[in-house]
């Protein structure tokens, strides 16, 4: 059912989210904590990392049906090419 | 090692290539020697055909069809051929003139010949009856199909020419032997006249030398001289009279030889012959005359020189016995007494004049006795010679009998042979006027014959009869014919109605049948729970079609259910319905989502929209669209009113128009409600049609 598509996509974007700005946040206390000398701002910048690329993955997937692929792309050709 | 692997290599080379070779030799050899290989190699193997002519030669063409059709020709053009053989030979040769007779008469009527009082027909009959004994084996023996019947015309002419042809060969041939022989046979006589001539001349030399060598006085070295003379010609004579003799035996050999041929021609019985025969046989006789002639004459003179020389030999008897006696009485004389006159004594003298006057009494004597005896001398000898010529007389005769016999019976073959020509035209004149006296009958009868029938048939009262009642009869013929006719007709139309009846009836029952299974479908449509399709559609269509197999229209409407609808059934209105209240709320909140303002910022300005913006939740529909109405929720709030109204139709148009991420959104409700609406469409239409026809089939009261 393609109503229910949306809602899919949305479930998808949520969990994504989440993981990646966990994995962000993780990520950021162990470095802050290993490398950074337990200055806060890798754990913000890991995790504004991830939040980033889950936003950025949400967006590519809701606009997924509206990009074309590369098999897709129809070009013209010219006869001189020899087929 | 390379130099290893090398060689391993060329060993692998060399033996594919051995193998190959020998699997292209070993097949090649196989086809050449089994023919059925071949062909099948030829069939599979695309250049293999190629390949073997050019090793083998072209494949084996079996014409042994041909041959035995060839041969079947043979044997009937060599059977042909016998038959016709064994036919023509059998028929002797004809006269020519029998031969047009039996044409004539073979061209006219369907009688073969005619027995006829002359025997050269009744020879021909003779022959037919022959040559058929002989054509029936002939007929039989090659087991052909061809019955004795009558021999065309064209066949008689052919065969009458043949048998003129041979004739002629014969005539020819004949001739040839005859002339021959005649030539022959008239040379050797002439040699043999020749030669008796030559003898007769010799003989007559003879004795005139040995009289002249008796009675003449000629002095003694002469005298020797004759004698030679005489000798030499009794030499000659004797010679010639052999070369006569011999040549007579030649002469009388051709002379046989020139018979035997003439009687053979004789025996072949062919009258064109017969002149030729005559005159060889005129020729002979002549030569024969002639013969005899020449040998009577030769016989004269041999009798006339017997006597001569017994003349001369008496003569040189009584020389020697007068000489004897001179001796006797004076031997120391010598037999030259005549030149001795003056040599002898006169004792000697008297001596001689007494032996000669002894002698002369002697002399005397005799004389007187022969005197006596010399009447019956001459009658002895007259007798003898009346016998001698009796016996002449008597070979005279009978060689001139015989030659007068020869003269008549050529004469009477003559006359015959000229009695038989004039026979023959005289009969030939005859058939044709009795041929042209029958047809003249046979026209005759004819004309009478329908004469008298018109006579018959027109100038009675039976005509008239006859005409009535071929009037009345055709009238009784024509009103049966008439109420058949009707009756037929009525039969026909009779028939015509019940089969109508019953098409009418049959035509009732599919209708109501079709009417039912529609009306199955309808219910099957109807009968949906209000969130799953109905059942399938499937068997109820299958319904419909089993009912309307006959009809077009039905059968395009039947077919035309969708497949989706068969298979898995369609959704009722109700749960379309409430799909679409569901639907509702997910249109609104990506209303401004479209190809181009996809992010997620436009995701969160559209949900923004759709909390802050209210619409009414049902509007009636415009007739027409305009741009305004193309707005999401105007036409949410449209499509809400006609699905209320249960107008589906009007709401699929109007959710039609949506575009962007909104369209994608209702993309599967507007299918499932395109379905439907495709459903309903044709099951209405089937109804309709259904109903149609049933009202169609009722028969009016």
């Amino acid at each position: 059912m393609s109503e229910k598509e949306l809602g899919k996509k949305w479930d998808r974007c949520l969990a994504d989210g989440a993981i990646k700005f966990g994995t962000g946040l993780g990520l950021g206390i162990v470095f802050s904590v290993l490398f950074f000398k337990r200055h806060t701002w890798p754990i913000s910048l890991c995790s504004g990392a991830g939040l980033g690329m889950a936003f950025s993955n949400c967006q590519n997937d809701l606009r997924s049906s509206y990009l074309l692929h590369r098999s897709q792309k129809v070009g013209l050709c010219n006869k001189t090419h020899s087929n | 090692y390379t130099a290893g692997g090398s060689s391993g290599a060329a060993k692998v080379v060399a033996a594919g290539l051995l193998t190959v070779g020998g699997g292209v030799g070993g097949t090649i050899l196989y086809a050449k020697w089994d023919h059925k290989f071949r062909a099948a190699v030829e069939n599979n193997v695309p250049y293999s055909d190629w390949l073997l002519g050019l090793a083998l030669g072209p494949a084996y063409q079996g014409d042994i069809m041909k041959q035995v059709r060839m041969d079947s020709q043979h044997v009937w053009v060599i059977i042909a051929d016998c038959f016709e053989k064994i036919t023509g030979s059998e028929f002797l040769p004809h006269s020519e003139a029998s031969a047009e007779a039996s044409h004539i008469i073979s061209a006219i009527s369907e009688i073969s010949t005619v027995p006829a009082p002359c025997d050269t027909e009744s020879a021909v009959k003779e022959e037919c009856k022959e040559c058929q004994h002989h054509a029936d084996p002939a007929v039989v023996a090659p087991h052909t199909e061809l019955p004795l019947r009558e021999r065309p015309v064209e066949e008689v002419a052919a065969r009458l020419a043949q048998q003129d042809q041979k004739e002629q060969d014969t005539l020819s041939s004949v001739s040839a032997s005859l002339e021959e022989c005649l030539a022959s046979s008239a040379k050797a006589t002439l040699q043999a006249i020749g030669a008796q001539e030559a003898a007769v001349q010799a003989i007559t030399q003879h004795i005139h030398k040995l009289k002249e060598a008796m009675e003449a006085e000629v002095p003694p070295p002469e005298k020797s001289s004759q004698w030679k003379d005489l000798e030499a010609a009794l030499a000659d004579r004797t010679s010639a009279v052999n070369d006569a003799e011999t040549a007579l035996l030649k002469a009388k050999e051709a002379l046989d030889s020139l018979k035997s041929e003439i009687d053979k021609s004789k025996g072949l019985k062919v009258s064109a012959v017969r002149p030729l025969v005559l005159a060889a046989e005129e020729n002979l006789h002549n030569m024969v005359v002639d013969l005899d002639r020449v040998v009577t004459k030769l016989q004269s003179a041999e009798s006339e020189s017997k006597i001569v020389s017994q003349y001369s030999d008496l003569v040189n008897e009584a020389k020697l016995q007068f000489q004897r006696e001179v001796s006797s009485l004076t031997p120391e004389i010598q037999a030259n007494w005549k030149g001795l006159t003056g040599k002898l004594s006169a004792d000697d003298l008297n001596a001689l004049i007494a032996h000669a006057h002894r002698r002369i009494d002697q002399l005397n004597r005799e004389l007187a006795e022969q005197r006596v005896r010399e009447q019956i001398h001459i009658d002895a000898s007259l007798e003898q010679q009346k016998l001698e010529d009796q016996k002449a007389l008597e070979k005279a005769v009978l060689t001139a009998v015989q030659h007068i016999k020869e003269d008549t019976r050529l004469e009477q073959e003559r006359k015959l042979s000229e009695l038989r020509e004039v026979m023959e035209a005289e009969m030939r004149t005859q058939l044709r006027r009795q041929a042209a006296a029958h047809t003249d009958h046979v026209q005759d009868v004819l004309k009478v014959q329908e004469q008298e029938l018109r006579a018959d048939v027109l100038g009675s009262k039976l005509l008239e009869q006859e005409t009535s009642y071929r009037q009345l009869s055709q009238e009784q013929l024509d009103n049966f014919t008439l109420d058949m006719n009707t009756a037929y007709a009525r039969l026909k139309g009779m028939e015509e109605a019940i089969d109508s009846h019953v098409v009418a009836e049959e035509e009732a029952r599919k209708a109501h049948q079709l009417w039912l299974s529609v009306e199955a479908l309808n219910y099957s449509l109807k009968m949906a729970d209000a969130d799953s399709p109905t059942m399938p559609l499937e068997s109820a269509a299958q319904a419909v079609r089993d009912s309307c197999h006959d009809n077009d229209f039905a059968l395009a409407l039947a077919t035309a259910l969708p497949e989706e609808s068969l298979q898995r059934g369609v959704y009722s209105e109700a749960s379309l319905r409430a799909r679409f209240n569901a639907l509702r709320a997910l249109v609104r909140r990506v209303a401004l989502v479209d190809e181009t303002h996809n992010s997620l910022y436009q995701y969160f300005l559209s949900y923004l929209q759709a909390a802050l913006l209210f619409e009414a939740k049902q509007e009636a529909p415009p007739g027409q669209l305009c741009s305004e109405d193309l707005d999401p929720f105007r036409l949410l709030s449209y499509a809400s009113f006609c699905l209320e109204h249960g107008d589906l139709e009007l709401a699929a148009k109007l959710v039609n128009q949506l575009r962007g991420e909104a369209r994608r959104v209702v993309e599967d409700w507007l299918t499932e409600a395109r379905l439907t609406l495709e459903t309903r469409q044709v099951v209405s239409l089937l109804s309709a049609y259904a109903n149609a026809v049933g009202l169609g089939t009722t028969q009016a009261p």
